[in-house]
């Protein structure tokens, strides 16, 4: 018999044993959960620890009420598992749930509710919102509906990139954002595929990796809200809401109404790959779509209530979130479930990393208690699929728990680094006493990742939820009206300076002064040590008119404005100052080594890793009044020493309004300092191309204008 | 909605013209009436001018077909995609993976 003989061979249990509900059928497996196809039919399986009675509910595609309800004999029940195959499905016309019958006791725990149809937890796909925004029926019994998925996706030898986490240049983007503006010119705006018709743009950025906002299942329509001047529908565009924790989201799919958003996805993965960038996605296992006891039920509440959420002694949901529940990620249950999720997206997704979002979360008792050792964390930590996959912590949640610096990480977690952002912010403004903060900073942090390598730290100065870069330099204030809460929403501590004049300005003098403050702080960003994180459209001024929390507007002012990047409105000269910033990063490995600088020369160059300077060379000013800081990085240390070659690196940062002679340090016999970038001095597109750099006339001092940043390299002339 | 399969020869190559739905309830039988044609060598025109709709599974009967016919190193060609089941399969990927041929002497003679 030929091994393909054996490989067609019938199994044994691909035959019913009995009939329910006219359905043949025959008990399940446990494992997996969810629906798996097997030969002949689907295997179901799902927990509930406190249900008394489960059925399976089998729809149409589409259709209003069930076809049929098959409740699960006590004999197919393996522990707190129900679990039975089921024969003869039409897979792409099949939508299905559970009825879970048990105690309403809310005190207790326990909210089931047998008349209410669930969401599978492990569904794959789920149908109901197959197309944005599209309004759907209000009335319908069973609005998000899990669907079995054809999961034989063709990935050819793609895999994970691996690239190491210091080197990336992260690009935090919105799948549906970045091409839904008519501008695009994408064949399906704001689309999984819109947006892999934009990767050639992504690659001329030079970013090798985009961090997307949560793309599992949620549902746009769920914000109450109202514009409050045109009466518009707002969204939850931002989508940090989730509905179905393994199902990509059906609406950032062109191909979401013939229910293939997970080929669509993976193929945008494949290609993002094959260009050599990573796929980082923004997860939220803090809280779930079910809110507070008045939210909808959708699934958890009602398979499982007291497993799946934080609930008081009085059995009321702990809100931690800030959105009504809490997932109680330490259950031994949940856990389980998380890690499931996880390996899924980076087993069948190929996906590269996680950013979680309010991280801190994770690492609470089911009491809401923050564990010195949280299981959950150890355990991604170390799990053999997630092995090399970056995990990212939003170090906060909604409830005071701050941990930036100290979230538990055992070696493998990195945190976005909130404290960088708002001390490159504070600096750039012009505050007194921060030139210490600011060195710190730029080294990477040591003093928050003490024992930890720089990749610890991503280093951001906007990210999605605040000010879009160009807002920072162009508002003192929010201005969030538009979302409906007489601008009561949004953070107020946003370290912003409008440079004179708030929002738009026809004065040349603050429009000048917007962009240099602009490229001061993408300057520091890319020169920093740790990981940089750039939101997107920043490197074309995108504006949100001063919105900084524009979770609900999926419109002009959420989406990336393609005029910014060609045409009479493009912001050419600051985009071409950010691909070279980021080019040079690339071609400097000094800035982008793994450990710590010392301060010390650990390879015999003569220099110290770093060096710090004031006006006058190796004499940094750290007083209250100093606004001046420059830092020297040898090259001989580039990522460790003695395995790279690289030049020396010299930033100076001038936040002060006046300018200043710079001193600057001098160079090993034979180099010189070479002029990459002065963001107050006029040359084309504000720098020259890394690589081609001039050589200073004077090779001792540096002229360094106000509000500037100018960018050395020290090497031998070509 | 069913699919119609009918086939003559062109020279060398054999067209295979399909008319209606590839999806889940056709794509079986379709698979095991377009496996015959894949022989070692062969040249397989699959014509899917008729075709307004290909579902999920109907791409992954494609994809197999055309596996199929690339251990046997025999040669499948796809023409005649509507826009719609183009832009369906560029954007999961399934287009990436076939060669997208010429029209037919039937598409030509406007059928």
């Amino acid at each position: 018999m030929s091994v393909q003989d054996m490989s067609e061979r019938e199994r044994v249990d691909a035959f019913p044993t009995r009939t329910i509900g006219g359905y043949r059928v025959r008990a399940g497996r446990p494992f997996p959960y969810g629906a798996t196809p097997v030969p002949g039919g689907v295997n179901f399986s799902v927990y509930s620890d406190r249900a008394t009675a489960m059925s399976l509910v089998l729809f149409e595609r589409g259709a209003k009420e069930p076809t049929a309800e098959l409740e699960f004999p006590q004999e197919f029940r393996t522990g707190s598992v129900h679990a039975m195959t089921v024969f003869g499905l039409d897979l792409e016309n099949l939508e299905y749930g559970f009825r879970a019958d048990g105690p309403f006791d809310p005190e207790a725990g326990d909210r089931f509710d047998a008349r209410r149809i669930l969401g599978d937890p492990y569904a794959r796909i789920v149908s109901g919102r197959d197309v944005w925004g599209e309004e759907p029926d209000w009335d319908n019994v069973y609005p998000y509906r899990s669907q079995v998925l054809n999961d034989d996706f063709d990935w050819g030898d793609d895999t994970p990139l691996r690239i190491p986490t210091e080197d990336l240049v992260i690009y935090e983007t919105h799948v549906r954002g970045f091409t839904r503006h008519p501008s695009s010119g994408v064949r399906a705006p704001g689309t999984y595929a819109g947006l892999r018709e934009k990767i050639s743009y992504l690659k001329e950025l030079g970013v090798n990796c985009v961090e997307l906002l949560p793309v599992f299942e949620f549902d746009e329509l769920d914000n109450p809200r109202t514009d409050p001047v045109s009466g518009e529908r707002l969204h939850n565009y931002w989508g940090y809401n989730t509905v179905s924790f393994f199902a990509p989201k059906a609406g950032y799919a062109a191909t979401g109404r013939f229910g293939m958003q997970a080929d669509e996805f993976k193929s945008l993965v494949k290609e993002l790959h094959r260009a050599g960038i990573e796929v980082v996605l923004d997860v939220v296992f803090n809280h779930t779509a079910e809110g507070n006891e008045n939210g909808p039920t959708i699934s958890f509440r009602g398979l499982d209530n007291a497993t799946y959420y934080m609930l008081t002694d009085r059995g009321e949901y702990y809100n931690f979130s800030g959105t009504g529940n809490t997932v109680n990620c330490n259950h031994p249950v949940v856990r389980d479930f998380v890690l499931s999720c996880l390996r899924y997206w980076v087993a069948e997704y190929h996906i590269d990393g996680f950013r979680f979002d309010l991280a801190a979360i994770l690492d609470r008792a089911p009491d809401g208690t923050p564990l010195p050792n949280p299981p959950l964390l150890e355990q991604l930590a170390h799990d053999p699929v997630l092995r090399h996959t970056k995990l990212i912590a939003e170090a906060w949640d909604a409830a005071g728990l701050y941990q930036v610096g100290h979230f538990p990480n055992y070696g493998r977690w990195s945190e976005w680094n909130g404290q960088y952002r708002d001390a490159v912010r504070r600096f750039i403004k012009g505050e007194p006493g921060l030139v210490g903060e600011l060195a710190t900073r730029m080294a990477g942090s040591p003093d928050l990742y003490q024992g930890r390598t720089a990749s610890a730290s991503v280093n951001f100065i906007t990210a999605h939820d605040g000010f879009t870069l160009s807002d920072l330099v162009s508002y003192n204030d929010k201005h969030n009206e538009a979302n409906g809460e007489g601008n009561g929403d949004g953070a107020n501590d946003n370290h912003s300076w409008n440079c004179g004049e708030e929002g738009p300005s026809a004065s040349a003098h603050v429009r000048d002064l917007r962009l240099r403050q602009t490229k001061n702080m993408l300057a520091i960003l890319l020169t920093s040590q740790g990981v940089p994180m750039i939101l997107a459209g920043d490197e074309a001024g995108r504006t949100q008119l001063g919105n900084n929390n524009t979770y609900c507007q999926d419109n002009d002012l959420s989406w990336f404005d393609w005029g910014l990047v060609e045409g009479p409105t493009a912001n050419t000269e600051l985009l071409e100052f950010t691909k070279a910033l980021i080019a040079f990063r690339h071609a400097h490995p000094v800035l982008r080594t793994a450990d710590h600088p010392t301060g010390v020369d650990r390879v015999g160059s003569g220099y110290a890793d770093v060096s710090w300077h004031g006006v006058q060379a190796w004499m940094p000013d750290w007083a209250e009044h100093s606004r001046v800081l420059g830092m020297m990085r040898c090259g001989r240390h580039a990522k460790g020493g003695g395995t790279v070659a690289d030049d020396h690196i010299y930033v100076a940062v001038n936040a002060h309004w006046e300018a200043h002679d710079l001193e600057l340090p001098g160079l090993p016999p034979g180099q010189e300092w070479h002029l990459f970038t002065d963001t107050g001095a006029l040359m084309s597109y504000g720098l020259h191309p890394p690589g081609s750099e001039p050589r200073l006339e004077h090779p001792g001092r540096y002229h360094l204008g106000p509000h500037s940043v100018v960018i050395l390299v020290g090497r031998a002339t070509h | 909605m069913t699919v119609k399969v009918q086939t003559h020869n062109e020279g060398s190559r054999t067209v295979i013209v399909l008319d209606g739905e590839i999806n889940s309830t056709t794509s079986g039988g379709l698979q095991a009436q377009l496996l015959p044609f894949i022989k070692a060598g062969s040249e397989v025109l699959v014509d899917l001018t008729g075709v307004s709709y290909v579902s999920s599974a109907g791409l992954r009967t494609l994809l197999i077909v055309h596996r199929h016919a690339q251990q046997l190193e025999a040669e499948i060609t796809l023409s005649g995609l509507s826009e719609e089941v183009r832009f369906v399969m560029s954007a999961t990927g399934f287009l990436d993976f076939f060669r997208i041929g010429d029209a037919t002497e039937g598409e030509r003679a406007g059928r």
